[in-house]
């Protein structure tokens, strides 16, 4: 009895004092000392970002898997060069290089007082340890693929560094991009350190990622202090920290989600940089047949789906390229079929289906934009007699059985590029590539995909990638769609967002306006 | 003394109407149930859209009735293979006992430590997604232990009753004791049992749709709108209350029908 009742005088004075601390706190905010310094009106310059995924990879630039720990850690590192919104590529940590006459061996001249976050100034030595640390594939197959044709990396005696490639390679130059480390520094896996306008302070797992401005960095600095990365798996929830001031900032919303932020908010539009397509078999029936592939191109209303889909966001396209990519995007290509019912279906009766026929749609269950405009495709293709009916399988099982196993009639996926070249989105169409999961056979394109990769003339290259995405839009290979749009909320008063045609999220632009 | 049974006369009426409803949807509904931009997107419930549209323009009162006629369909095979397994095997053990007694319900118990929807999970992943008779087969399996359960208790207890021994003295087959003895007289107990195993069957189906691993869009299914609705609440709250409504209105009607039994057999209403 006793015990019990000493027991709740204590829960009684427990409650007290959290009151009294809850009284406490209230008084608090904002903290004294800054009210003093700045006036409450002014806000810090700060801002929390959420992001849907925990950065759980390993942070070490050269083993990241996961293409939403690259998109933030973007902001930590830099190699010798790095991408600018446009697609270009330009000097970061090099300040200027020169290649050989045989073009194999590239030479930088390293940027003056570059420093890592730890203070060091960046060395020719460090490069060499960076470069050759991708190279050799210390400890693991994430390390950077394209440097496995690198056969020497030297340190010159005036300062600069050379790196030599086994053969003449064009697409070389944007694996650079690839982070130039400290050398013998051990802890970037969890403790990592860049030259970036951001370094990285702390991660709480499953909670928060917070950055803050590396004051001596050797370009234009960020304009924030600190950016807090809040990790929120649920897309609802985050839309409700939005809602309440919690959060400054979201990258890849859905249009419903975004239509619900208000007044509060602007509504940025990027592209996700992926090649939306409903993806045929051309190696088997009665997709092996060009009448068929064009009738689907022509029974297919792209801008309905936008409108029904995706609330009228999305870049179309018309073959595999993105707009994102401007210098070898093809316009021309994008309204090449327009939809037309009566064209689709006399294609379908030279064919040999005046009557249609049964297809099947293979759509990965865990994406809904995919699904989404899978459905409407089913639906258009009804007025031209075909009967398509979806299969949604799991994402390993897509893997496994239509893109490896090429198993499938038709699918709805959007494909991305690996690296910032077109060969990247183009590669996979030549016929013996391992990655031709549509089982696409066709000599002239074989042919020029050899010819491009042997040209060494920018112009020329360019020229025949866009010949390459006319033939694939003239075989109507697969049924092009889109580029799905990126929706990014950002709190109005944050200006400076800016797109890139890769998966990154730059956060050293963005800025509060005074 | 006869006195009225509410909740009986209440949950037969209601799901009557509700099946009258669906089974009409199968023959005809308003709109095709896949049909987009039958009106704006999101309009708001009208005359000519009775539960409004949901965000590719389709008429959700046309989904509904799919829905639910899918949904319905499900759960009634569901529960049939359910209940005829489980209840064999529960006769058998009950009846029996012995060794086949001990091995099956200890099977059961294993089976049983599982919640029956994380087992119908693996089932489906097992089977392959996507299709309807696939749901049915994992969905039944899930619930054949406890209806096996509650056969196996009922037979057990009526295994000594008078009845029985006098069938088994005038040398009645087993076979004979079991289903014409033994099982009428099982009946207040398993009949509750299968209305709450149909309730539960179609809130099942619904968490498989819900969970995109049941009924393939674009066939309607209650579930399947339901996690769609989700991210759509402010914007268009009716699609969530008319996918919602109908399984509330299905569940609670044969919910009813279930207290109804259970308190006719007390005597009490």
């Amino acid at each position: 009895m006793k015990t019990r009742r000493i027991t709740a005088l204590l829960l009684a004075g427990a409650m007290g004092l959290a009151l009294a601390g809850c009284g406490g706190d209230a008084a608090r905010t904002p903290a004294p000392q800054e009210t003093l310094q700045q006036g409450p009106t002014v806000r810090p310059n700060e801002i929390t970002v959420a992001i849907a995924q925990d950065l759980d990879d390993s942070l070490d630039p050269h083993m990241t898997v996961a293409a939403g720990t690259k998109e933030i850690m973007f902001n930590v590192f830099e190699g010798l060069v790095k991408p600018t919104p446009d697609g270009d590529l330009v000097c970061a940590v090099a300040s200027d290089y020169t290649v050989s006459d045989d073009r194999t061996t590239y030479t930088f001249t390293l940027r003056d007082g570059v420093r890592f976050h730890n203070g060091q100034t960046v060395t020719a030595e460090d490069v060499v340890w960076s470069i050759r640390r991708c190279a050799d594939v210390e400890g693991g197959s994430s390390l950077v693929e394209a440097f496995s044709a690198v056969t020497d990396v030297t340190a010159n005696a005036d300062g600069t560094v050379s790196i030599t490639i086994a053969e003449p390679d064009n697409e070389f130059f944007s694996s650079l991009t690839a982070a130039i480390l400290p050398r013998d520094y051990a802890d970037q896996a969890t403790a990592p350190v860049g030259t970036g306008p951001f370094r990285y302070v702390s991660r709480s797992a499953q909670d928060n990622v917070v950055l803050e401005r590396f004051e001596d960095y050797w370009g234009t600095p960020a304009k924030l202090d600190r950016v807090t990365l809040k990790i929120m798996e649920n897309p609802d929830s985050i839309l409700m920290s939005l809602q309440s001031g919690a959060v400054d900032l979201c990258a890849h919303m859905t249009s419903n989600r975004a239509a619900q932020l208000g007044e509060d908010f602007n509504i940025a539009e990027g592209t996700m940089n992926l090649v939306q397509a409903l993806y045929l078999n051309n190696g088997a029936e009665p997709f092996d047949d060009l009448r068929v592939r064009q009738a689907l191109c022509y029974a297919v209303d792209r801008e309905q789906i936008l409108d029904l889909a995706f609330d009228g966001y999305g870049s179309l396209i018309g073959s595999s390229m993105y707009p994102a990519f401007g210098k070898y995007f093809d316009d021309s290509l994008t309204n090449y079929y327009t939809h037309n019912v009566d064209k689709a279906k006399a294609l379908l009766t030279e064919a040999g289906y005046p009557d249609g026929f049964e297809m099947t749609i293979t759509v990965p269950s865990n994406y809904t934009p995919h699904i989404d405009a899978a459905q409407v495709i089913a639906e258009q293709l009804k007025a031209v007699g075909i009967n398509a009916k979806l299969e949604l399988i799991e994402w390993g099982a897509w893997l496994s059985d239509v893109y490896s196993g090429r198993q499938f009639q038709s699918t709805v996926v959007g494909l991305d590029a690996s690296t910032m070249t077109a060969r990247a989105l183009l590669s996979r169409f030549e016929s013996t590539a391992k990655r031709n999961f549509v089982n696409y056979v066709n000599e002239e394109y074989d042919a020029l995909y050899r010819q491009a990769q042997i040209t060494y003339d920018d112009a020329e290259q360019t020229r025949l990638y866009k010949e390459l995405e006319r033939n694939l839009t003239e075989n109507a290979v697969n049924v092009y769609i889109q580029d799905l749009a990126d929706l990014v909320a950002v709190r109005k008063g944050l200006e400076g967002l800016q797109f890139y045609p890769i998966y990154v999220l730059d956060l050293s632009t963005l800025g509060w306006v005074k | 003394m006869k006195r009225r049974n509410g909740c009986l006369t209440a949950g037969l009426l209601l799901t009557g109407f509700m099946v009258l409803v669906i089974l009409a949807g199968f023959f005809r509904t308003p709109y095709d149930p896949a049909a987009m931009a039958t009106g704006p997107k999101f309009d708001a419930p009208s005359l000519e859209h009775l539960l409004g549209t949901d965000g590719f323009g389709r008429d959700i009162f046309s989904r509904v009735l799919q829905g639910a006629g899918n949904t319905l369909s499900i759960a009634l095979a569901t529960v049939a293979a359910g209940a005829v397994c489980g209840t064999a095997a529960g006769a058998v053990t009950g009846y029996f006992g012995g060794w086949v007694d001990r091995v099956l319900t200890r099977l059961n118990d294993a089976l049983t430590a599982f919640p029956s929807i994380l087992l119908a999970l693996v089932i489906i992943s097992i089977v392959g997604p996507g299709k309807k008779y696939n749901v049915v087969l994992a969905l039944g399996l899930a619930f054949i232990p406890g209806y096996a359960r509650i056969a196996r208790t009922a037979f057990a207890s009526l295994r000594e009753a008078n009845y029985v021994k006098s069938a088994q003295l005038m040398g009645a087959s087993h076979w004979r004791i079991l289903w014409v003895h033994i099982l009428p007289n099982t009946l207040p107990v398993l009949l509750p049992a299968l209305t709450i195993g149909f309730n539960n069957a179609v809130l099942a189906e619904a968490s498989m749709s819900y969970l995109s691993i049941g009924v393939t869009p674009p066939d309607a299914s209650l579930g399947y709108m339901l996690s769609e609705a989700q991210s759509m609440l402010t914007v268009a709250p009716w699609y969530a209350l008319g996918a919602g409504g109908a399984i509330i209105l299905l569940v609670f009607g044969v919910g009813l029908i279930g207290a109804g039994l259970q308190s006719r057999d007390k005597g009490v209403v």
